[in-house]
Formats: C-alpha cells, sequence, structure tokens
C-alpha cells in the first residue's frame, strides 16, 4: 500500500497567525492592485480587466489563409474609423486574430443606438476587405477559393445587457455563498458554516485579485469557474467538518481544538489527493482547453490552489476562534438567563455540552 | 454480505447501464438495426442525440429588448390627442392638453378654460376614452388642470402583454422567413422585456436581423390641403409648415407635421422629372383614418408589367374597410396620403368611395418590397426594438471548440485514471469503472431531459470528473484507515463506505445547491445554465456510480474471497 503520509501530527491550528497573516496579506496584495489600477489606471488599465460580456463591446474572431501582421490589421481597422481596438492573435491557431473592439456610439446607457451593437461588426469586416474578399457565409474558409478571410465568430454585447450581465454576475455568486452557508447551518452549527464561507470568501478575493495582477480578462466563463471554486472550497472543509463532528462524539475530552488539528491531519491525504487530481484536470483543461476556455481554465487553476489551503489554514481556525468567542461569552451570562427559563434540550444541550470542552489546549493529541 | 443482495444489485445496476448505454448511443424512434452496432453508426446516432449548443454547432445568437418605454410613451400621447377631442366633441374649451412621458411616469395632461367644468369634462372624455381607475389611470386635479397618471401595476402589465405580442409578431417573421430549427423564447427576467433568438447554422445574421425588427407602422391619413382641382398642399421645409398651423409654434394635438418626398418619375425623358425630388413636408390630420393594425393582408407586386420596380398592394379587414368607406364617401376630392413609420410614401385624392384595397408606391426593389410586404403582414411591432447582445459562431470554431474540449477531457481522464491505478491498485480498476460510467449516465441523463451541451457544460464535465474520483478517494482513504485501525477487511470496508456516505452526502447536497441557484439566476446566461445543468445532473448520477455500484464491486470481491479474507489491494 502506497502511502502518502504515516501518523501525521502537525499542529495546524497553532500556526494560525502565520496563516490567517499570509492571507491577508495575499488579500490585501489583490484588492490593493485593483483599488490602484481603479484609482490611477497606470498604462490605461482598469481594476479588473472586463471581457465584453460585463464591459460591452464587440470580439471578432477572423481567420486568415496569409495572415497580416498585427500592425497592418491595426492600421486597417484603425483607417475604418475604429479606434482603441485590441488585436490578439490566437496562439494555438494559426492564422486566427481575436479583434477586440470597445463600444462603439454614444456612451450614454439611455440613449444607446441600434448602432452600437451592430456598428463593429460591420466596421471590421470593411477594414479586413482591404486584405481580399471574405469567405462565402456558407462554405469553410479553405473551401473558397477566392476568399483571403472569414470571420468565424462574433460577440456583441451593449451597454444595457452587459450591465445586467455585471448585475446578475454578483447575485449570483452571493446567492451560491449565501445557500451553503444556509445549508451547513442547517447540517452542522452556523458557526461553521460561517467559517465555511469567510474561508470560500477569502479564495474567491484572492483569485479576483490575482486576475486584477495579471489583468487577465473577467468573462462569464471566470464567473462559472468562481462558482465552481465555490463549490469545490466549500466541499474540502465539509470533508473536515464531517470529521470533527465524529470525532467529538469519539472522543469526548478531548478539546475542540486537538480535534480539528486531528481531524485536519486524518482527511490530509484525502484533501491532498482529490486536490491533486482535481488540478490534473484542470491543468489538461489549461493546455488542451483552446483559448476560448483559457481565463475559466485559469481561474480554476488558481482557485483549487487557494482553496485547498484555506481549508486547513482560514476555515479551521476561524471556526475554533469562534467557538471560543461563544465559549467564553457564555460564561459571563449563564445558560438558564439566555434561555430566559425555558429548559434547555435536545440540539441546544448538545451544544451546551460541546463547548464546555472548548478550552485551551491540551497535550494529548 | 448477502448472495441474494448482490444478485438485486447488480440486476439494477446492469438494467441502468443499459439503458442508459442504449439513451446515448441508440437511435431514436426507430428499431435498431445491424449498422448501429458499427462505428459509423454509433457516432451518427450519438451526434442526433447530443443536442448541442450554438457555441458548439455553430449559429446566431440574438438577444434583443422591446423598448417598452416607447410603447408607453406612444399610449400616453396617443390618449392625450384622443382625451383633447373627445373634450372639444363634447362642447367643452380646451385650453391646453399633452403628454408627459419623463422618468418612468406617463401622464395626460388637460387644462381647462373654466375650472368648474372640469368634473363634467372628467366625464365626458372618460366616456369615449378610456381613462378610468379600472384601466389603470389615476385621476387628480389642481384648479383648471386635470391629470390622469398611468400606475406603476398598470405599466408593468401593459409593457409584459407588449413584449408577449413582439414575441408573437417576430415569430411570425421568423417563420415567414424559412430559417431552420430556430429557437425563440423570453430572455432575463419579468421586467427585461428581452427576447432571446438563436439560429442555428445562421453565420451572417443581418438579413433576418432587420428584417425582424423592421416597424411596419402604416396609417393612412387625411392630408391638411385645398381639396382637388388644386394641388396637395406640401411645404419646402418644416418652419414653413409650422407657420401654416398659426399656432404660435407649437403642433396642436390634432394635427400632424410629417416629412414627404415626392417620387422621381424616372421613366420621364425629362431630366428635371427624373432628379431625386427634395424632401417636403405635409400636414395631416391626427389620429389617422386607419390604422396598420386594420390590415388584413399585403404582397409586393411589380409596378408595371416586367419592371424592376415594385410596390405593396395591402387589403384592409371588414372593419376598416368600413371605416375607409365612411371616410372616403363623405371626403371625395380630399387628399389622402399613405404613411409608413412616420413617412409619407404618397398622396393622392379621393375619386370616387374606396373600401378595401389601396397600395404603397416607393421605388421598392424586389427584396424591399417583399420584405415591406411580410413585416406588414406580421403586423406592426407594438414597440421599436434593439439587440443587446450578438453572438455568432461559425461551424469549424465550434468543432475546434468541441476538440479541445474533448481533448482536454481525455487527458485529464487519463491522467486519473493512472494515478488511481497506480495509488490504489485493485480498487483504482473499480473507482474507474463507477468513473466511465458516470460520464456514460450523465451524457443518457443530457440527452433525457433534452438539455443542450455547450462549452461550459464539457467544463462541467470535467469538474464531475473531479467530484466522482473525490469521492472514491474519501471511501479509499477511510477503507485504509479502519483498516489500519485493526478492523477485519470486510468490516473495514462497510465501516470506510458508511463514514464517507455521510461527507460525501454533504459535499454532494452542498454543491446541488450552489448549482441549483447558479440555475435560477443565469436566466440572462444560458452558457452558465448549461454548466448548472450538467454539474447538479453528474453529481447525482454520481451518487449512484461512485457509492452504489462501487460498493457492490467491493461485495462482489468479497464474496468471491470466501469468509476470510486476508487482504485487499486499495
Amino acid at each position: 500500500m502506497i502511502r502518502i503520509f504515516h501518523d501525521i501530527k502537525i499542529d495546524w491550528l497553532g500556526k494560525r497567525r502565520f496563516f490567517i497573516g499570509l492571507s491577508i496579506l495575499l488579500m490585501l496584495a489583490g484588492m490593493g492592485t485593483a483599488l490602484y489600477r481603479h484609482k490611477f489606471h497606470p498604462n490605461g488599465t482598469d481594476a479588473f480587466n472586463l471581457g465584453v460580456d460585463f464591459k460591452g463591446g464587440t470580439v471578432i474572431t477572423a481567420r486568415f489563409k496569409q495572415p497580416p501582421t498585427v500592425e497592418t490589421l491595426r492600421a486597417a481597422i484603425s483607417n475604418a474609423g475604429v479606434h482603441d481596438a485590441v488585436i490578439q492573435p490566437v496562439l494555438d491557431k494559426a492564422g486566427e486574430f481575436l479583434i477586440k473592439v470597445p463600444h462603439q456610439g454614444a456612451a450614454d446607457v439611455a440613449t444607446e443606438s441600434q448602432a452600437g451593437v451592430d456598428a463593429a461588426r460591420a466596421k471590421v469586416r470593411q477594414a479586413l476587405n482591404n486584405f481580399g474578399s471574405e469567405a462565402d457565409p456558407t462554405l469553410r474558409l479553405e473551401d473558397d477559393a477566392k476568399a483571403t478571410y472569414k470571420i468565424e465568430g462574433t460577440d456583441a454585447v451593449g451597454q444595457v445587457a452587459s450591465k445586467q450581465l455585471r448585475t446578475q454576475a454578483i447575485a449570483v455568486t452571493v446567492a451560491a455563498l449565501v445557500g451553503m452557508l444556509l445549508f451547513i447551518a442547517f447540517r452542522f452549527e452556523w458557526t461553521y458554516g460561517a467559517a465555511a464561507v469567510i474561508a470560500v470568501f477569502h479564495t474567491v478575493l484572492v483569485t479576483l485579485g490575482l486576475f486584477s495582477i495579471f489583468q487577465l480578462e473577467i468573462n462569464l466563463t471566470v464567473i462559472a469557474a468562481l462558482l465552481t471554486l465555490v463549490g469545490f472550497d466549500v466541499n474540502d472543509s465539509i470533508v473536515i467538518f464531517d470529521r470533527i463532528r465524529e470525532n467529538r462524539k469519539l472522543y469526548r475530552r478531548m478539546s475542540l481544538y486537538d480535534v480539528t488539528n486531528l481531524s485536519i491531519n486524518q482527511t490530509l491525504s484525502r484533501t491532498v489527493i482529490t486536490s491533486g487530481l482535481v488540478f490534473l484536470s484542470v491543468v489538461s483543461l489549461v493546455l488542451l482547453g483552446g483559448e476560448t476556455l483559457r481565463p475559466f481554465s485559469l481561474a480554476l487553476l488558481m482557485g483549487i490552489l487557494f482553496g485547498t489551503y484555506d481549508t486547513i489554514a482560514v476555515a479551521g481556525p476561524i471556526m475554533v476562534w469562534w467557538e471560543r468567542r461563544l465559549a467564553a461569552s457564555e460564561k459571563v451570562a449563564p445558560a438558564n438567563q439566555r434561555g430566559m427559563g425555558v429548559p434547555v434540550q435536545g440540539k441546544a444541550a448538545r451544544i451546551e455540552a460541546g463547548r464546555n470542552s472548548v478550552g485551551k489546549p491540551s497535550k494529548v493529541a | 454480505m448477502k448472495k441474494r443482495n448482490l444478485l438485486q444489485r447488480s440486476i439494477i445496476i446492469a438494467i441502468v447501464t443499459v439503458v442508459g448505454f442504449y439513451m446515448v448511443i441508440g437511435p431514436r424512434g426507430r428499431r435498431p438495426h445491424l449498422n448501429d452496432f458499427k462505428w459509423s453508426g454509433i457516432k451518427a446516432n450519438l451526434a442526433q442525440n447530443i443536442h448541442l449548443g450554438l457555441d458548439l454547432k455553430g449559429g446566431s445568437h440574438l438577444v434583443m429588448r422591446v423598448k417598452v418605454e416607447e410603447y408607453l410613451k406612444r399610449l400616453t400621447e396617443d390618449s392625450a390627442v384622443a382625451a383633447q377631442n373627445a373634450a372639444k366633441d363634447a362642447g367643452f374649451e380646451v385650453k391646453e392638453a399633452h403628454a408627459e412621458t419623463a422618468n418612468g411616469d406617463y401622464r395626460v395632461v388637460m387644462t381647462a378654460n373654466d375650472t368648474s367644468k372640469i368634473k363634467d369634462m372628467r366625464e365626458a372624455v372618460q366616456k369615449k376614452v378610456d381613462l378610468s381607475d379600472n384601466a389603470g389611470w389615476s385621476f387628480s386635479s389642481s384648479g383648471p388642470t386635470m391629470t390622469w397618471s398611468l400606475n406603476g401595476t398598470t405599466q408593468r402589465s401593459l409593457a409584459e402583454s407588449a413584449t408577449e405580442q413582439a414575441l408573437k409578431i417576430i415569430e411570425s417573421r421568423i417563420n415567414a422567413v424559412g430559417v431552420a430549427e430556430p429557437t425563440l423564447q423570453r430572455h432575463g427576467g419579468q421586467n427585461s422585456h428581452q427576447i432571446l433568438l438563436q439560429m442555428p447554422g445562421i453565420q451572417d445574421p443581418e438579413h433576418v436581423k432587420q428584417l425582424l425588427v423592421g416597424e411596419s407602422h402604416l396609417e393612412l391619413v387625411h392630408v391638411i390641403s385645398p381639396p382637388n382641382p388644386s394641388p396637395a398642399q406640401t411645404y419646402f421645409s418644416k418652419e414653413e409648415a409650422m407657420s401654416s398651423l398659426n399656432s404660435g409654434g407649437n403642433i396642436p394635438a390634432n394635427r400632424r407635421l410629417l416629412p414627404y418626398t415626392e417620387r422621381a418619375d424616372l421613366n420621364s425623358t425629362d431630366a428635371n422629372a427624373k432628379a431625386p425630388k427634395p424632401v417636403k413636408y405635409v400636414v395631416v390630420e391626427s389620429p389617422a383614418i386607419i390604422d396598420g393594425v386594420e390590415l388584413r393582408t399585403a404582397s409586393a407586386i411589380p409596378e408595371r408589367a416586367g419592371g424592376d420596380k415594385y410596390q405593396i398592394s395591402f387589403s384592409l379587414k371588414k372593419s376598416g374597410a368600413d371605416k375607409f368607406g365612411t371616410w372616403t364617401g363623405a371626403n371625395i376630392n380630399e387628399y389622402m396620403g399613405v404613411v409608413l413609420n412616420n413617412e409619407v410614401k404618397s398622396i393622392a385624392f379621393i375619386k370616387s368611395q374606396i373600401f378595401d384595397q389601396g397600395e404603397i408606391t416607393g421605388n421598392f426593389t424586389k427584396e424591399q418590397g417583399e420584405d415591406l410586404a411580410l413585416t406588414l403582414r406580421s403586423g406592426a411591432l407594438p414597440a421599436p426594438i434593439e439587440y443587446q447582445e450578438e453572438r455568432t459562431v461559425g461551424p469549424s470554431l465550434g468543432a475546434d471548440s468541441i476538440r479541445s474540449g474533448v481533448r482536454a477531457s481525455v487527458l485529464g481522464l487519463a491522467l486519473v485514471v493512472a494515478f488511481m491505478l497506480f495509488y490504489y491498485r485493485g480498487s483504482g480498476v473499480n473507482a474507474i469503472v463507477a468513473l466511465l460510467l458516470n460520464m456514460i449516465l450523465m451524457l443518457a441523463g443530457l440527452i433525457m431531459f433534452g438539455a443542450t451541451l455547450t462549452l461550459p457544460g464539457i467544463a462541467g464535465i470535467i469538474l464531475t470528473i473531479g467530484m466522482a474520483v473525490d469521492s472514491n478517494v474519501l471511501i479509499f482513504e477511510r477503507i485504509r484507515e479502519e483498516m489500519r485501525s485493526g478492523k477485519t477487511i470486510p468490516s473495514a470496508v462497510e465501516q470506510g463506505f458508511k463514514h464517507a456516505f455521510v461527507t460525501i452526502i454533504d459535499t454532494h447536497v452542498t454543491t446541488i445547491v450552489s448549482s441549483v441557484f447558479l440555475y435560477f439566476f443565469s436566466s440572462g446566461a444560458p452558457m452558465i445554465r448549461g454548466f448548472a445543468v450538467t454539474l447538479a445532473l453528474g453529481l447525482v448520477v454520481n451518487l449512484f456510480s461512485a457509492v452504489y455500484v462501487s460498493r457492490t464491486i467491493f461485495i462482489w470481491l468479497l464474496s468471491r474471497k470466501g469468509r476470510r479474507v486476508e487482504s485487499l489491494s486499495i
């Protein structure tokens, strides 16, 4: 039997100051960069490099038989009256370019004109016609002898629609977090739920921070990736929480601090193997998934790394800290007063009993 | 474990597997024949069964919004004109009437000359124009000024019905153009007034786009002019037309000022007659005699036999024809104009009473004429429509995406399989069987629910692989732990499954909960929806394949080894 870990006895919680400090540092770095970019726009950047889905505008995918250089392409497009176009060769497909054009026409949302969504495609097509004619829409580029290029795809999103998508993306993420908080609170205690959600929120913030630092594009698929992360991350936390719940029944005398350490250590091999395997799948997605899925795969890649880290380093400590505070406040306000004279029974009684054993770390591990 | 239990489990698994396989690679709607078992037959069936999304298959994805605020604005303006006319007809003096349509408020405001008469005026107006409380207009007055404002609930329900109406009209236009297998549906939330149109295989949607939102508001109006034989009264500038109204720079509610371009006579030998004519203006009476709603049919016909110019000939419904007949009968020698989208297309005097036939001339080409006739037949859109999102994917781009998605999945799967075999040895096979079954059943589920497979959907499949492996890792690690603590192998397997099951349920339900949230909050992003559907489906299937099937294999292995099992390859 091959084993990665043999009887680990790491005091994870003992290192909580270091872990929490590191997490805060990572979050601050990301959010700091975002704020700095938001305020000062170095090199014309914004807090986040939002894709057309969230910013509005048009992306045109064009393929050439004999690809021109990016400079000549840019000059032709600029001559057609489209400014600030970003031209990006597709790395894994020869002759293919992504031409990103910001929203044309009135910037005012209220007066969005028909031309807004339609104009860019027409103008870019006019520019590309300088290089030769476009392939017949019913034919493949290779099959049309006269053609030199073909517009393979367009994504045009108007101002109103992009604003809607933005609102919706935030709503979806928040809703997913709230849904998980409620479910964990129902299955465990609400402190567990809160700890798991804070840990996930931390992962999301760190991932977004990295997207800001490296100016990676954020589009709809990145939101899908973030939501997947939320799922995976909470999974990891639940596996540990489940173990804690089980161990508390087994070792009634052990403090929560030790039970948590024990549970993290017991599930460590599972955490590492699963994360490692998911990581492998995601790496293959990054390598072979193509340009369209790239932002999605990159978001997942970062998120898996930080998600694994924060389950151990963030969720556990926060939960233990919170439970301890509750236990401390209960000593000040006796249970019978808080209960307003109603006999404590059932689930409540179990919590009380559990909290009594929350104390300083004992020597038993 | 009991023998019968094992048999029962095996039968269930066999049935589910066979049904799953048949769903994925079996033929639909006919009995299978020999060819279905060949590679080419399997491929053909697979392609037929799995509905690919537009991002994989190629096509156009258009999101349009009905400008309902324009609809409410027109409604309010029309009501203001009607209210003023109703008050005047009843013999009241109206100082002024107008519509206020700003900041989401829609009001008809009318000022009387005599404050004491407003109660009677209101009654007279509401007798003819539906500005009642029941119709959603709330009335208030201050001094001689009466105000009817459209309340919020009614605004929303009117906007909603305008959107539904637009959807129907667009549907009839789409059907008339003959796009293959279009999907047309409401998009986004209830108050977003959006319509989503997906057209597989259409790469350049320009023509269809123009046609769909083409406005076709047809009106027959009375042109204010001295009657025939003097020529129709036209003005060379807006200002000139305005001053003819003698109303101090305002257009009264019962008049409209419309542009009119006289047609050049292309067949004339006189260069003057052939040259394009400048835009002129005419004053017409409001409301129109006949509105496009009264239209029965319209078609494009050549102006002259063999010519390349087309005109639209139309006929009116019974109710419209009666109204038209009465008006034309009473107004012989008066001038009448055909107005299309607020532009006068032609002016003619009434020779004799006309009932239900008419024509629109305007130098149309064949295509323009046919498109116009089509939009006229399908009815006028209640409000203008704007495009908000347009995504087109060429078939080769879609094929590339499939290829890279499949490649990434295969590589991911291969890496996972290699690791499982290396780390868990014999039990790794167990996990792999569960994993493959998971993928087949997931596809079967997609087919069963008629869901479409999109690019994010493929990503969802890859993530399900991750979750499925996780379940096996959880179980195996737990079994190992139980074995280390000195339990016998059968009891370690049993305890392992028992403990891991709680965790697996918790993790799966959490992710399914978030997929459900994802589904309901992603009405504006069908791509994300595809992801949520595949993920949720994959997880549900996983509970079967990773827990039930995997357990059965263990039971089978242990039962083969007899009562005293000494080793387990894990």
